[in-house]
């Protein structure tokens, strides 16, 4: 899996909590192991933070048209909560056109190894205003943040535009917010924030994170995953097509036959 | 209400699907093509991915074909060996067309070959079948004017292999028909198409086929070419959406069956006059957007795309 994982970080990054989250390649995979061995050991408890979601998969049905789902928790002392949600990392390739003998042609495609097929971030208050630029940098909160690098050695004037369209791209598709929502507290301790997802949320195993936020630095951190998952017929139909690829394309030829020779039979004695 | 396609993955207004068959089903009951050359652009114009709306525009044409050549065989107009020296070409061509898409695709081309490919075939075949109908419109009003000779002699008919079709009333060298169905064959991998709107004029300039029985003739290969588009593209591609096709056929039988009983009212040349003047059209919208500077120069190539 090519998730963050919630690492200690104490030593590289001025985090009161041992709870951090790391991009995996800044990490040795030594001092993951131990940490993840460490957080299987001791569940993530009495942090200042708890939280879970009303449902933990997203079933993807015939009549889907996006959906939500809701996350609650409590802090045991005061400060801003942030919750974040990652689909799957995807390799992505963006193409640029340019014209060709009057022509739009796709002449330049950047390929980036790793993005988040579906990104959205939720605050208590907006993150400009409780976290330092650096630090929500570092953490990768917000769109702006994760910054995707090219699989390939690109110039970064070039590999910058690429990574742009990409994210407003992504955008504009709904896979990709800032502000997605509000976390809204009801009192001082008690948060909960509606997560929504559109119709073309791409399937997966999701991570929701939560942090909380005190004197512009994140002091605790909860990780909670999240299936989106085809079921049903779809799904049945979806695996189907890959896994007996030429059995499915006999199938859909065979019930068009069907539905065409339905189709003519009305036609009978006019 | 809103459907959630499996392959195409995404949610569409099952309402549209419908009319958009139906839409599709009129056009090729009136005129006798499949409707797949229209099909497929309005498919990406309301957001299936591309190589999507390819695949499963041909497993739709399988359904359309079948009613369509039932219909034509009940009235006996179908010449079954011409359909099936046309089908040899066919899925030879379908083959290779299938294999240039994937290399296409693989290329990031797809997308720029889709649409120059329409805009060259609809815009040629639209203009000859616009002057051929503008020509028999203006004959029409000239009782006196002198028919054509019926048949003439040209290098086509030295070529070996003759044989006889009986139903079609020609004897001619089987490399014609095997030629034309092989380029049709090629075509209709790549757009998604049964090929009908080229298999039409052919069959009647080229080979000189009776009209009578050129509709029934084009679907019955039709319908074999476009079933080995399907399988080949849903093996190797992974790209038929059957519900897809499923919705637009249920459409396009509701289409088709208003589209025949309007066909009839109207005249041959004013119906490929008509014709004539839909495909340049769509020619002509394709043509705009490849050219017209696009709203965003940056498109995201997902694994399906």
């Amino acid at each position: 899996m090519s998730y963050p994982l919630t690492v200690l970080a104490r030593g590289l990054h001025p985090v009161r909590s041992p709870f951090a989250v790391l991009s995996g390649k800044l990490a040795s995979p030594r001092l993951l192991l131990i940490v993840a061995l460490a957080l299987y050991g001791a569940p993530a408890r009495a942090d200042g933070l708890v939280a879970d979601l009303t449902s933990h998969l997203i079933a993807i049905t015939t009549g889907f048209t996006g959906t939500s789902v809701v996350l609650f928790g409590a802090t045991d002392g005061p400060g801003d909560v942030v919750v974040t949600v990652r689909g799957p990392d995807r390799e992505m390739t963006v193409r640029r056109k340019s014209r060709v003998a009057g022509i739009w042609i796709n002449t330049r495609e950047v390929t980036f190894a790793s993005v988040p097929s579906f990104y959205s971030v939720a605050s208590s208050r907006p993150i400009a205003d409780i976290l330092s630029p650096a630090t929500a940098a570092f953490y990768g909160l917000g769109v702006a943040n994760l910054k995707p690098e090219p699989a390939t050695p690109t110039p970064v004037v070039i590999a910058d535009a690429f990574r742009e369209a990409l994210e407003r791209t992504q955008k504009q598709a709904g896979l990709f917010a800032d502000h997605k929502g509000k976390v809204d507290f009801l009192g001082e301790r008690l948060f909960r924030t509606t997560i929504t997802f559109p119709s073309n949320v791409p399937t997966g195993t999701y991570l929701v994170e939560v942090f909380l936020v005190s004197d512009k630095d994140i002091v605790s951190g909860q990780t909670t995953p999240l299936v989106v998952s085809k079921v049903g017929v779809d799904a049945e139909v979806f695996a189907f097509s890959t896994r007996q690829p030429g059995v499915y394309g006999a199938i859909a030829v065979l019930t068009a036959v069907v539905a065409g020779w339905l189709a003519s039979l009305p036609f009978r004695g006019t | 209400m809103d459907i959630y396609l499996p392959i195409a993955e995404v949610s569409l207004d099952i309402l549209v699907l419908l009319g958009l068959g139906a839409a599709v089903g009129f056009l090729s009951g009136v005129f006798g093509v499949g409707g797949g050359f229209l099909l497929t652009p309005l498919l990406i114009f309301i957001g299936v991915p591309p190589t999507v709306a390819v695949a499963s525009s041909a497993n739709q044409l399988v359904g359309a074909s079948v009613a369509g050549v039932l219909a034509h065989w009940r009235r006996g107009n179908v010449d079954f060996k011409m359909g099936y020296v046309l089908l040899v070409g066919g899925l030879a061509g379908s083959v290779l067309g299938v294999w240039i898409f994937t290399l296409l695709k693989r290329l990031g081309q797809v997308e720029l070959t889709i649409s120059v490919c329409y805009v060259l075939l609809l815009g040629s075949l639209g203009i000859m079948m616009m002057i051929e109908s503008v020509r028999a419109l203006l004959r029409m009003h000239r009782p006196g004017a002198t028919r054509r000779r019926l048949h003439q002699h040209t290098w086509m008919h030295g070529l070996p292999l003759k044989a006889r079709f009986r139903r079609s009333r020609l004897y001619i060298s089987a490399l014609l028909p095997i030629g034309i169905g092989f380029v049709i064959g090629v075509f209709s991998a790549i757009l998604g198409i049964g090929g009908g709107f080229i298999m039409v004029p052919a069959m009647i300039y080229m080979l000189g086929m009776p009209t009578s029985v050129v509709p029934g003739t084009s679907l019955l290969q039709i319908i074999f070419v476009a079933a080995n588009v399907t399988v080949l593209q849903a093996y190797t591609n992974h790209t038929v959406d059957a519900v897809l096709a499923l919705v637009l056929l249920v459409g396009g039988v509701v289409g088709a069956r208003v589209g025949s009983r309007f066909g009839t009212r109207l005249r041959g040349e004013q119906l490929r006059f008509l014709l004539a003047l839909l495909v340049l059209a769509v020619a002509a919208k394709l043509a705009f957007d490849m050219t017209a500077t696009p709203a965003d120069l940056y498109s995201i190539a997902s694994e399906k795309g």
